[in-house]
């Protein structure tokens, strides 16, 4: 082989080390157990619009980034209170029972991460109850954060890959994203 | 309450110093039938390996002694070890005859201490259904008896002289039931409940801690084991069974409230309130424990304060949340805490 091919080739194998590094360091956050983070300084409460229709042409909804999303260990943690704190007995584990499913498309009160932040906080009328003090911030967050990716919102490296239980929709990480859409009638 | 207050004296100064540990977690001081045998055993196994060292030492000092010397005429390497070396068959078959007879008498050692364990009269032992979780112990006496049943954690009290079983499982991890001075060590696997029969002869409080590693705060997930006499027990058996206190004064009314309002109601139970979560500890007779967050803490007014404000600052990874309360508030709810004894 040429002096010159030699050379490329060992250019090559440095980018190649250099992706391998980048993509080691993503890993490791993902992975980063956070136990003392202050809770998000956000106001989800003002955030939130309950109706998509706005005098003058709708403007966009400001933003609330959820940082429990790009933690695979906030998501599952998020995972286990969901089942901790009840929200199954109403929701079962995504497909909904006496609650609705939120695993599907339809999204009553919006599927923003603000959206559901302000469900579970402030309660929806016809039996969500509000969890306003009894759930510390950041927990609600792990909590979002676990039930976006029930709807495929979250990427496969941080969603849930594999549960306790049985489940017939197969884990959170291998779904696809749904398409939200808005409705204001509860489902059936 | 005087286990209480001789174990504060002896051992809490113990707990913040260096020494943590000492006596009351001890395999070399038998508190109970089990961890006698567990203690011959080991004492046998000591004596024999003992003898073994001793005898492999002499046998390579004997042989320093005996090895061919060199002299001005011959080198080291040359002497007369060029043929196979004479008396060696018989020294290597005392050797081998020794070493089978060792292992064999070592072997029978065992199983006789497997027997005796396993021979402990259970009649009229009392029945603790004890759950390892991250990073913490649930304990149920008499599980399926809605009558007479309590949960506490963290602190087991056992009757003198009465055998116990405890069914061990865990809804998470694997985790390891060891209280050294008590008995051999029992593994709690998820999906499996395992049985450990222990009875404790000399009253005393035992330390027992988690033996597998199960996750960040494994060296954090100890517990006391109290033995005391039979009467003693039953006395704190009939006080752990009530429900709580209902609270005296208002202090401890609006402890009550704000233990309501706050997510402390999301975890725990306080049996004869609306708290009734199976989350964390059981909290019905908190005073009454002499350690909190799973031994970590002495069960103090400020240790209290410290470990509700800030968990994860004495243990990182801990499923209690941080509570943050105004001061009038952690006040009252530290107020109530303490009145349930």
């Amino acid at each position: 082989m040429s002096a010159a091919g030699k050379c490329r080739e060992r250019g090559y194998a440095r980018v190649l080390v250099c992706c391998a590094a980048l993509v080691t360091l993503t890993a490791c956050e993902r992975e980063a157990r956070r136990f003392d983070e202050p809770a998000a300084k956000s106001a989800p409460a003002e955030a939130v619009r309950l109706s998509p229709l706005q005098p003058g042409g709708a403007m966009p909804a400001p933003q609330t980034r959820n940082r429990a999303e790009d933690n695979a260990y906030a998501v599952s943690q998020g995972q286990r209170l969901f089942t901790a704190f009840n929200c199954v007995g109403c929701h079962a584990h995504g497909g909904g029972s006496i609650g609705p499913a939120l695993m599907d498309d339809k999204w009553i009160y919006g599927h923003e991460p603000q959206n559901v932040y302000a469900s579970i906080v402030q309660g929806r009328p016809n039996g969500m109850p509000s969890f306003a003090g009894k759930i510390p911030e950041a927990q609600v967050w792990q909590i979002v954060a676990y039930v976006r990716s029930m709807a495929g919102y979250l990427g496969s490296a941080t969603a849930p890959s594999r549960t306790d239980s049985i489940s017939a929709a197969g884990p959170e990480a291998t779904r696809d994203p749904q398409t939200p859409r808005h409705t204001s009638t509860p489902q059936p | 309450m005087s286990v209480r207050l001789a174990y504060a004296s002896s051992v809490l100064p113990a707990l913040s110093g260096a020494a943590y540990g000492a006596p009351f977690q001890n395999a070399l001081l038998p508190g109970g039938i089990q961890a006698d045998h567990v203690h011959t055993l080991w004492l046998i196994m000591l004596a024999t390996c003992a003898v073994v060292f001793a005898a492999v030492f002499a046998a390579f000092l004997i042989a320093l002694w005996r090895a061919p010397r060199a002299t001005e005429e011959t080198s080291p390497q040359t002497s007369r070890t060029t043929g196979a070396e004479r008396g060696s068959s018989r020294a290597v078959a005392i050797g081998a005859a020794l070493s089978t007879a060792g292992l064999l008498g070592l072997l029978v050692a065992s199983v006789v201490t497997d027997r005796a364990l396993a021979g402990l009269p259970l009649k009229d032992g009392i029945v603790i259904e004890v759950n390892g979780l991250q990073w913490w112990w649930q304990a149920t006496y008499s599980p399926g008896d809605p009558a007479r049943t309590f949960e506490t954690a963290n602190e087991l009290h056992i009757p003198v002289g009465k055998p116990v079983v405890l069914k061990l499982q865990s809804p998470d991890v694997i985790h390891s039931f060891w209280v050294p001075n008590l008995a051999p060590k029992k593994d709690l696997i998820p999906g499996h409940t395992l049985t450990l029969a222990l009875r404790a002869d000399k009253p005393g409080v035992y330390r027992g801690q988690c033996a597998e590693f199960c996750g960040y705060q494994h060296a954090k997930m100890a517990f006391l084991v109290i033995a005391e006499e039979p009467a003693q027990y039953e006395q704190w058996e009939k006080a752990q069974r009530a429900s709580a206190k209902e609270p005296a004064d208002a202090a401890q009314k609006r402890g009550q409230q704000v233990f309501m309002e706050s997510p402390c109601v999301m975890c725990h139970t306080i049996q004869g309130t609306a708290a009734n979560a199976k989350n964390g500890p059981d909290l019905t007779h908190l005073a009454s424990r002499t350690t909190i967050a799973a031994g970590t803490l002495p069960n103090t007014r400020g240790h209290l304060a410290g470990w509700i404000s800030n968990p994860q600052q004495v243990k990182p990874g801990t499923n209690m949340p941080a509570v943050t309360l105004p001061a009038d508030d952690l006040q009252a709810l530290l107020t109530y805490l303490e009145s349930l004894q």
